[in-house]
């Protein structure tokens, strides 16, 4: 649970989620670690969710200044 | 001989042939294919166009070429539209070429094609270095036109399936330069390092609209392609219509039919993963709950097959009262038990005057024989004595005779004593250890001398010996 899940993408959260999930809808795993199991699972959904929350629609067009430094402008 | 033929200077008559070449020619435009192509440092390309049957000279001037039309190379068969003229200092005439274009579809074709095998032979097309395209990006950059539906498709389709923020790097996607700032905006992309005020996208979208063969010429071009192998972030391309392939689809690492679905690509729909994420979420729950009631059942069955240790208890108390109480009888019982066993057998055993009586009997007999032996003996002995009675006159005979002849040894005694010699005056002279001293040579002067007379002893010292002479002193 130590792991920082804020460096985790989408996919690799989603993975580790399915994982857990079939650890425990297998029932093989002991009573302790499911629950931790459960708890990693809990984060990882949170995460997942923040991470599909967080729809940001932005659209900007690049800008190359005449020293070539980048700014953006937005397009909406 | 001059006749009536003109006479020119050699500058007049290259002046009349100037002019007889661009008056006659004017605008013209020649097919031909590309040989000899030089661009030299002052910036003039120079080439000769040839077919089958001739050769002619060409130049483009430095200021025509941003508007060529296309990058001119050898063996590139082409439509030249400029002027015929001539260079009067080395007699030559030349083509002078403002504008070129592909000598038809088959001449471009064949063009790209050469440009496919030579890429593919250095394996830019290679499957193993096509890179995964992310999940679910944070940044999408896309290279394409700033106006016209492309980038409004796009734009649709990613706000409708996952609104992510989009970077658009307009550029100009036909035509002159075209091919430049697309590659341009790709490696311009890749260069950012997302440090700066700008993210660094997770994944490129190139996308240009339908049109013909020669509108997708930029996304045939060779510094297009390279910029997209060099290129470290996932690109999709999605240039023309479902039909029309480019160079461009070969090299990128995913080929969109239209841009709309190049969206479809970069992004997943949210409302699935939601979905999704919500179905996981349940299952995660249940899962936990069966497990954790599977436990239960368990922990439930497996406490039910425990003994009740209460009962146990007492079971094992009500046993330890019961060894108590047999054993405090135990051994009063015992005891008693071993006496009435020892009164049996002292009962049994037999009577110490029935095991000593033989032996008695036996020693009485032998006592008595004992006795009446020793009385035997007795008498026999006394009657032996009685038998040997003993006479004192023979020991009273033999007495005498032996007195008799003890007196007559005792006078020969007598006779024979030194007391009868010293009475007829003679001295017997002994040493002071009583030896006695006979001859004059063992008395040596000084010593003393011991004189024994009849009537008793004396001491005396010799003063001198001599063998022959005695003195002595007294």
């Amino acid at each position: 649970m130590t792991e920082d899940l804020s460096q985790l993408s989408f996919e690799d959260a989603l993975a580790q989620l399915e994982d857990i999930v079939r650890k425990l809808e297998g029932g093989q795993l002991r009573l302790q670690d499911a629950i931790a199991s459960y708890e990693r699972g809990a984060a990882l959904r949170r995460h997942c969710e923040s991470k599909l929350n967080e729809a940001d629609a932005r659209v900007q067009a690049i800008i190359q200044r005449a020293d070539g430094a980048l700014e953006t402008k937005s397009m909406d | 001989m001059a006749g009536n033929v003109p006479e020119y200077s050699v500058s007049e008559i290259s002046g009349a042939i100037r002019r007889t070449l661009e008056g006659n020619f004017g605008r013209v435009r020649v097919r031909g294919e590309i040989t000899e192509f030089k661009r030299y440092p002052s910036g003039h390309l120079y080439f000769s166009l040839k077919d089958e049957g001739g050769k002619i000279a060409g130049v483009v001037w430095r200021g025509s070429v941003s508007r060529l039309g296309l990058a001119p190379e050898n063996g590139l068969e082409i439509i030249a539209t400029g002027k015929v003229s001539s260079y009067g200092e080395r007699s030559s005439y030349q083509l002078i070429v403002e504008r070129m274009e592909y000598a038809g579809e088959g001449a471009l074709l064949a063009r790209i094609e050469r440009l496919r095998l030579k890429l593919a032979a250095e394996g830019l097309f290679d499957a193993a270095r096509k890179r995964a395209l992310p999940f679910l990006p944070d940044v999408i950059g896309i290279v394409t036109s700033a106006q016209g539906a492309v980038l409004h498709d796009i734009r649709t389709t990613v706000a409708r399936r996952f609104p992510r923020r989009l970077l658009v790097w307009p550029v100009a996607v036909q035509g002159e330069g075209a091919a430049g700032q697309v590659a341009a905006a790709i490696a311009g992309f890749d260069a950012i390092d997302g440090r700066g005020a700008v993210p660094r996208p997770d994944v490129l979208i190139v996308a240009r609209g339908g049109g013909s063969l020669e509108d997708l010429m930029a996304f045939n071009d060779e510094a297009v392609l390279r910029a997209v192998d060099a290129c470290r972030i996932p690109l999709i391309s999605a240039v023309g219509h479902e039909t029309d392939t480019t160079l461009i689809d070969f090299v990128s690492d995913r080929r969109a039919p239209t841009p709309t679905a190049a969206a479809e690509m970069a992004v997943p729909a949210r409302a699935e993963l939601v979905a999704d994420l919500a179905h996981r979420a349940a299952r995660l729950t249940s899962g936990l709950a069966r497990l954790t009631q599977t436990a239960r059942l368990r922990l439930d069955r497996t406490a039910a097959r425990m003994p009740d240790l209460p009962s146990l208890l007492a079971t094992a108390r009500m046993r330890v009262d019961d060894r108590g109480e047999r054993l405090d009888r135990a051994l009063p019982g015992l005891i008693e038990r071993r006496r009435a066993a020892l009164l049996a057998t002292g009962r049994m055993m037999p009577s110490p005057l029935l095991l000593t009586g033989p032996g008695r009997a036996r020693l009485d007999l032998v006592a008595s024989h004992l006795l009446s032996g020793l009385r035997q003996a007795l008498r026999d002995r006394r009657a032996r004595t009685d038998r040997a009675r003993l006479s004192p006159a023979p020991l009273a005979a033999m007495v005498r005779e032996r007195r008799a002849h003890l007196n007559g040894l005792a006078g020969r005694l007598e006779s024979l004593s030194p007391m009868a010699v010293l009475e007829r005056g003679y001295v017997l002279v002994r040493d002071p250890s009583g030896v006695a001293v006979t001859r004059a040579a063992d008395v040596r002067p000084g010593s003393r001398l011991e004189l024994t007379f009849a009537d008793g002893v004396t001491e005396v010292r010799a003063v001198r010996a001599d063998s022959s002479q005695g003195q002595l002193d007294l």
